[in-house]
C-alpha cells in the first residue's frame, strides 16, 4: 500500500468500532481532515516547505505534539496500524496517551513494532529499525521554522525561504565552529531538503537525520500551535548543513547498550545512584526488545550469565 | 535494575483518578454547583466564555468546576468543545448603539444623553474584606425594581458617545464593508501583516493578563496614544443572523458583552482637519479590564496605518498576535515537563565532549611549559 493511497481512504466514512465516542472517526471532523490533508499534499508537492494550516484545539494541550495528532487523525484510515513513541519508547506517559486516544477515537490497531506499523507518530526520535516504503511516519512539530531563534519575525522568515537566502544560518554554524569548534547542534539539526528549502527536523538527535535521507517512507511534520505542515515525500534527498572542512558527523557511544549489546544506536543514559553510576540502553525500547528476544544479551541485562561483545 | 518508564497507562488513569478526588475535596464539604459557579463566580465566566470564545454560561462554570477554578485550563476546555461545533456562518455585526444597557459611563463628558449609569461596579468600593459575606449574610434587595421604567426609558436614548463625536466628524469614521468576508482565525491560519478584523478578534480571545499589561506599557511610555474612555458600556444586545434560505435577518437571542471604545490621540495632514482616532474593545459578560485593555492595544497596533513610529512592543503585530492566547502559551510553557531526555543526552555528549578537549590541550599545555602558564589556564577558567 502506497502512502497516497492510505491519505486516500482516509476520506473513506467511519469505521465501525468508533460508534461508542461520539466523536467521528479519529476525533476530527471530515472538512477537517480534508483542509489539513490539502496542506499535507502541498507539503509533499513542495518538499520542506512549511505549509500554514487552520490547526484546530485538540483535546489535548499544544505542545503535547497537537500538530502531529491533527496530521495523524487526518490520515489515518481504520486499516492503519498506529506505533507512536515519545523519546523512542512506546511506553513513555505521551505516547501512552496519545496512542490511547487514537485506540479510542478511531478503533484502529496499535502496535508498538516497527516493522508492524503502517503509521508512527514520533516525538524527538526516528525508529532504529529502517522504513519501508507504504509507511508514514508522522513527527510532532514544537518549532517548524529553522530559522526562528536567528530571526523571531515570521514575516522574515518566510521571505528568507522564498529567497532561498540561508546565509544567516550558515553564518550561525560556522560562528559555532569559530567558538567552540564545532557546530553546537546537538538535535533539531538543519537539513536542506531536495536541494531547496532549508527544514527544521524536529527536535531529533542529529543522529536521526540521516535517517531523512531517501527514506522510502513517508515523513509529515506537524506543527500545531504555529500552524504549520511539511513534508519529505519518499525517496528524497535531505542534506544536513555542514561545511567542507567540517563535515556533518552524528553522535558515536563509546559503549553498547547495556541490556542487548546493541551498537551504532542512539542510547539513554540511566543514573543508577548518586555515586556516578550509570548505564546505557537503547533510546528505541522496541528495538531493544526485539534484540533482546533474538538473543542478544548486554552487561546489565537481569540474569545475564555470559555476555556478549555484539556489535550488531 | 532498570527500571524504564513503564506502566504508563496505569499511572495516567491512577492520576486522573487522584485529579478527580482532589477536584472533589473534603468530601464533607457540600459539592459546588455549577449553577452557583454561574451566578456567584459571574466574572470568571465571562473572561472564560470571553477567551474560550464561546458565550455558553453553563458551559463555562462547568468548565471552572471541572479546571479546579483555573480558569486558563477552564478557557482550554471551552475552546476544545468550541473546535468540533459545526459552523453555519456568521452572525449580522452587533448593533451596541441599541444595547439594552446596564452599566454605561464616560470619562470625556460629565453628562450625556442616557446619563452615567454605574450598574454593578467595584470602582467606588472600599476594599475591605467583608467578614459579613463569610457569615452568609443576605444582602437586601438591589434598588433597581423601581427604577426599571426609567431606565428603560433612558436605554432607548443612549447613544453611543463616538456617534455623538463622529457627528461632528471630531473623531475618525468607522466604515465597515457589511458585505466583505470576515475574517476567522480559528478557521484560517493567523497571517502577517493582519487586517483589523483578524487582530480584533485575536485581542478578544487574548489573555486578559497579557493585553492589561501591554495596555499598561502604552500607558506609560510604550507606544504613548493619549486614550480617553470615550465609553464603556455593558449590557444585552441582540445577535441578528441571515440564513440563506431565508435571506432576512432573524434574531438568534441575546448576549451580554462589554464594550469599550478609546477616543485617542488626533491626527490631521495637510488635506485631512484633526480627528480624534479609535481604539476598540469587547469582550462577553462584563469584564471592563479586558475591554479597556484591548483597546488600548488595538489603538496601538494600528500605528502603521496611522503613520506612527513603531517601537514598542504593544505596536508590533506579529509580537502581540503570536503570543496573546494563553492556550498555546501555557501549553508551549508547560510542556517542558515532558520528557527531553533524548535531546538532553545530545547535549551532554556535547559538553562532555568539549570538556574532554579542553582538558586533553590543557594537559598537553601543561606538560610543555609547566610553570608560565598557570596564571593564564586560571584565567581561563574562571572566564568559564
Amino acid at each position: 500500500m502506497s502512502a497516497e493511497t492510505t491519505i486516500e481512504t482516509a476520506g473513506a466514512p467511519r469505521g465501525a468500532a468508533d460508534a461508542a465516542t461520539g466523536y467521528n472517526f479519529a476525533y476530527l471532523d471530515e472538512q477537517t481532515k480534508r483542509m489539513i490533508r490539502r496542506a499535507i499534499l502541498k507539503g509533499i508537492a513542495i518538499p520542506g516547505y512549511q505549509v500554514p494550516f487552520a490547526s484546530r484545539e485538540m483535546p489535548m494541550p499544544y505542545g503535547w505534539g497537537t500538530g502531529g495528532v491533527q496530521v495523524t487523525a487526518s490520515v489515518i484510515g481504520p486499516d492503519d496500524v498506529l506505533k507512536v513513541i515519545d523519546q523512542g519508547s512506546d511506553d513513555t506517559t505521551n505516547a501512552v496517551s496519545i496512542r490511547k486516544f487514537f485506540a479510542r477515537t478511531a478503533g484502529v490497531a496499535t502496535t508498538t513494532h516497527t516493522a508492524e506499523a503502517t503509521m508512527i507518530q514520533t516525538r524527538h526520535r526516528i525508529p532504529e529499525a529502517p522504513l519501508r516504503e507504504g509507511q508514514i511516519l508522522v513527527y510532532q512539530v514544537p518549532i517548524p521554522e529553522p530559522l526562528r531563534l536567528l530571526e523571531p519575525r515570521e514575516t522574515e522568515t518566510r521571505t528568507l525561504h522564498a529567497l532561498a537566502e540561508y546565509g544567516v544560518m550558515h553564518v550561525k554554524l560556522y560562528e559555532d565552529i569559530a567558538q567552540h569548534g564545532h557546530i553546537a547542534k546537538t538535535y533539531d539539526y538543519p537539513v536542506e531538503v531536495n536541494g531547496r528549502y532549508v527544514m527544521a527536523p524536529s527536535p531529533t538527535p542529529k543522529f536521526d537525520n540521516p535517517k531523512m535521507e531517501m527514506s522510502p517512507a513517508l515523513q509529515l511534520f506537524g506543527a500545531g500551535r504555529e500552524q504549520r505542515i511539511y513534508a519529505v515525500p519518499p525517496y528524497t534527498r535531505v542534506r544536513s548543513l555542514d561545511f567542507e572542512d567540517h563535515p556533518f558527523t552524528i553522535q558515536r557511544f563509546a559503549e553498547p547498550c547495556a541490556l542487548c549489546a546493541a551498537t551504532g544506536v542512539y542510547l539513554d543514559e540511566v543514573v543508577l545512584d548518586d555515586r556516578g553510576g550509570r548505564m546505557f540502553v537503547c533510546s528505541d525500547s522496541d528495538h531493544c526488545e526485539e534484540r533482546r528476544a533474538a538473543g542478544h544479551r548486554g552487561t546489565m541485562l537481569a540474569g545475564a550469565a555470559g555476555t556478549e561483545n555484539d556489535h550488531a | 535494575m532498570y527500571v524504564a518508564v513503564k506502566g504508563g497507562e496505569a499511572a495516567i488513569d491512577n492520576a486522573h483518578a487522584l485529579l478527580a478526588d482532589a477536584r472533589r475535596g473534603d468530601r464533607s464539604v457540600p459539592e459546588i454547583g455549577t449553577d452557583q459557579i454561574a451566578e456567584q463566580l459571574a466574572l470568571a465566566v465571562d473572561r472564560v466564555m470571553t477567551e474560550g470564545s464561546l458565550y455558553d454560561r453553563e458551559l463555562a462554570a462547568l468548565a471552572i468546576k471541572q479546571a479546579r477554578g483555573d480558569l486558563i485550563e477552564a478557557i482550554f476546555l471551552l475552546r476544545a468543545f468550541r473546535t468540533t461545533l459545526p459552523r453555519f456562518g456568521y452572525c449580522e455585526a452587533l448593533d451596541t448603539g441599541a444595547m439594552r444597557v446596564r452599566r454605561r459611563i464616560s470619562a470625556t463628558y460629565k453628562d450625556l444623553p442616557g446619563g452615567q449609569v454605574l450598574g454593578p461596579t467595584f470602582d467606588y468600593t472600599h476594599r475591605l474584606v467583608d467578614f459579613a459575606l463569610a457569615a452568609g449574610v443576605e444582602p437586601p434587595p438591589a434598588p433597581e425594581a423601581a427604577l426599571d421604567a426609567a431606565r428603560e426609558e433612558d436605554a432607548a436614548r443612549m447613544p453611543r458617545v463616538t456617534d455623538l463625536l463622529a457627528g461632528e466628524d471630531l473623531i475618525e469614521r468607522e466604515s465597515a464593508d457589511a458585505d466583505a468576508p470576515v475574517a476567522d482565525l480559528t478557521r484560517a491560519p493567523l497571517g502577517f501583516p493582519a487586517s483589523r478584523d483578524l487582530r480584533l478578534q485575536a485581542l478578544t480571545r487574548g489573555d486578559e493578563g497579557f493585553l492589561l499589561a501591554l495596555g499598561y506599557s502604552t500607558q506609560r511610555g510604550y507606544g504613548k496614544n493619549h486614550p480617553f474612555v470615550g465609553e464603556v458600556r455593558i449590557g444585552t444586545v441582540e445577535v441578528g443572523f441571515v440564513p440563506e434560505e431565508l435571506g432576512f435577518e432573524v434574531p438568534l437571542g441575546e448576549m451580554l458583552v462589554t464594550e469599550c471604545q478609546m477616543v485617542n490621540q488626533f491626527k490631521g495632514s495637510a488635506e485631512v482637519p484633526p480627528q480624534f482616532t479609535r481604539g476598540y474593545g469587547l469582550a462577553f459578560g462584563q469584564n471592563e479590564r479586558k475591554a479597556m485593555a484591548m483597546s488600548l492595544v488595538d489603538r496601538a497596533l494600528r500605528a502603521g496605518e496611522l503613520d506612527e513610529e513603531r517601537r514598542n512592543p504593544a505596536q508590533d503585530e506579529e509580537f502581540v498576535l503570536s503570543h496573546a492566547d494563553n492556550v498555546q502559551a501555557t501549553g508551549f510553557v508547560e510542556h517542558l515537563k515532558l520528557p527531553h531526555y533524548v535531546d538532553f543526552q545530545a547535549e551532554l555528549h556535547l559538553v562532555r565532549g568539549m570538556r574532554a578537549e579542553i582538558a586533553v590541550r590543557r594537559a598537553a599545555s601543561a606538560q610543555g611549559e609547566s610553570t608560565q602558564d598557570e596564571s593564564a589556564s586560571e584565567t581561563k577558567e574562571a572566564a568559564e
